[in-house]
């Protein structure tokens, strides 16, 4: 499945421009990445921006394949979206979880013989209204993820309520032209109400919460030149299960956008403790077909 | 509560104060902007700029048809003296206002995208530096609702 989505986005990337038109017209890098959750974001936060490079009168897409690697787990994202008009944006993504040391813990603690957690989450972003580089007031969506886990054994164990959740957003992003060192600055803010335990992966809603919950996130990065965005991203979480802590999230990333067509993205992530193992830290990695 | 101060607040609050002060310095870094007329190359630079700009139009299925009919050699003229003025040149840009001209023609985002990024490659033809092209775009944007015609 991954060799065949990472085939397609290197037939996606290097296709003759003469036989494939370009993805579309908005600027370069203003389709954002693809998110872990599916979403045009940043690597860990959703921003206003929709995916791909469709301006007002064109459609598009993206396929995406990333992977982190922290201390004692890592997450493989695969996932695809598509751009109607710069004004709606339709998602999905499924996530893997491999367990590695948590393996033990579940088997030894709770008889579990679970090696991997998977969920699928299915997305739409709205633009409410403005323009990210040409509006005064920069660009804001509204956004839904609907999460379904795909084994719920895991997060029922640990107390987790529901085996499916919904997250709302709001976003705001904007691009200020000639910041710092005359740079083009972006910022995101977006507040999330949501349930979702470790983003959903372990379950949604707990024994010490079951409410919905608004979450902060942010992110900046400042383009270098038009194909190199560099910056950070912070990701505020609940903390619903007293089985473990949940810790917000953080990263520092680099991204490199070719062309339409391709972004390559590199990040140093923070997820804090993830279900009684402590500061999980790694690489992020990302690849991005534009069509 | 239980939460203390942890690594991933310090992270935020870095994220708002840069922010905030990245913000901030842009007024004050674009204001006292007396070379980015020299860094385009001066008018005759920006001449050139827009020549290949025209011609880039001229290939661009998404807007050449908007410019049918132009005169170009007025175009050409008019366009470098507004952009001389705007960067900061001895030039003064004496044709219709940018709402005027455009009240009638409907533009698209995808057509102002369009012209966005065709300057954008004229520039990096002429080699303009990534900041002084930055500091021109940054002169125009607000031409985009008058444009636009919002």
């Amino acid at each position: 499945m991954i060799r065949i989505l990472a085939c397609s986005l290197l037939i996606l990337a290097t296709l003759p421009s003469a036989q494939a038109s370009e993805p579309g017209s908005r600027i370069w890098a203003t389709g954002g990445v693809t998110s872990i959750e599916g979403s045009a974001g940043g690597g860990l936060v959703p921003w206003a921006l929709l995916s791909g490079y469709a301006s007002d009168e064109e459609w598009g897409g993206t396929l995406s394949l990333s992977q982190a690697q922290v201390d004692n787990y890592s997450l493989t994202v695969q996932a695809a979206s598509l751009n109607w008009r710069n004004r709606v944006e339709l998602s999905v993504a499924r996530q893997n979880l491999d367990l590695d040391t948590l393996v033990f813990v579940l088997k030894d603690g709770f008889g579990l013989e679970q090696d991997e957690l998977r969920q699928d989450v299915f997305g739409l972003k709205v633009r409410l209204f403005g323009d990210v580089l040409y509006s005064p007031w920069g660009q804001w969506s509204a956004g839904a993820q609907y999460k379904r886990q795909r084994d719920f054994t895991v997060a029922d164990a640990i107390g987790a309520r529901d085996d499916s959740g919904t997250d709302i957003y709001l976003s705001g992003s904007k691009v200020f032209f000639a910041s710092i060192f005359d740079r083009n600055l972006l910022v995101n803010g977006t507040v999330r109400a949501t349930r979702a335990n470790q983003g959903g992966l372990l379950g949604f809603g707990g024994d010490r919460n079951n409410g919905y919950q608004f979450m902060a996130e942010a992110g900046a990065g400042i383009f270098l030149n038009r194909q190199w965005l560099a910056g950070m991203e912070y990701r505020q979480k609940p903390d619903n299960l007293s089985f473990a802590d949940e810790d917000d999230w953080w990263d520092v990333f680099v991204a490199w956008v070719p062309d339409r067509r391709l972004s390559v993205t590199a990040a140093w992530v923070n997820l804090g403790d993830i279900a009684t193992l402590t500061d999980q830290q790694g690489l992020y990695l990302a690849l991005e077909g534009s069509f | 509560m239980r939460r203390v101060i942890r690594p991933h607040t310090v992270v935020m609050i870095f994220i708002f104060v840069m922010t905030g002060l990245m913000t901030g310095c842009q007024t004050s870094t674009t204001s006292q902007s007396p070379d980015l007329y020299d860094q385009l190359g001066q008018r005759s630079g920006i001449a050139v700029i827009v020549e290949d700009l025209l011609f880039l139009i001229v290939d661009d299925g998404r807007i050449n048809q908007s410019f049918r009919g132009v005169n170009v050699e007025q175009f050409h003229r008019l366009l470098t003296d507004q952009l001389c003025e705007l960067s900061g040149g001895p030039c003064h840009y004496t044709g219709r206002s940018m709402r005027e001209l455009h009240a009638d023609m409907a533009i698209t985002d995808t057509q102002f995208n369009a012209l966005t990024e065709n300057l954008i490659l004229a520039m990096e033809q002429n080699r303009v530096p990534t900041g002084a092209q930055n500091r021109l775009l940054r002169k125009l944007i607000p031409l985009y609702p008058d444009i636009r015609n919002l």
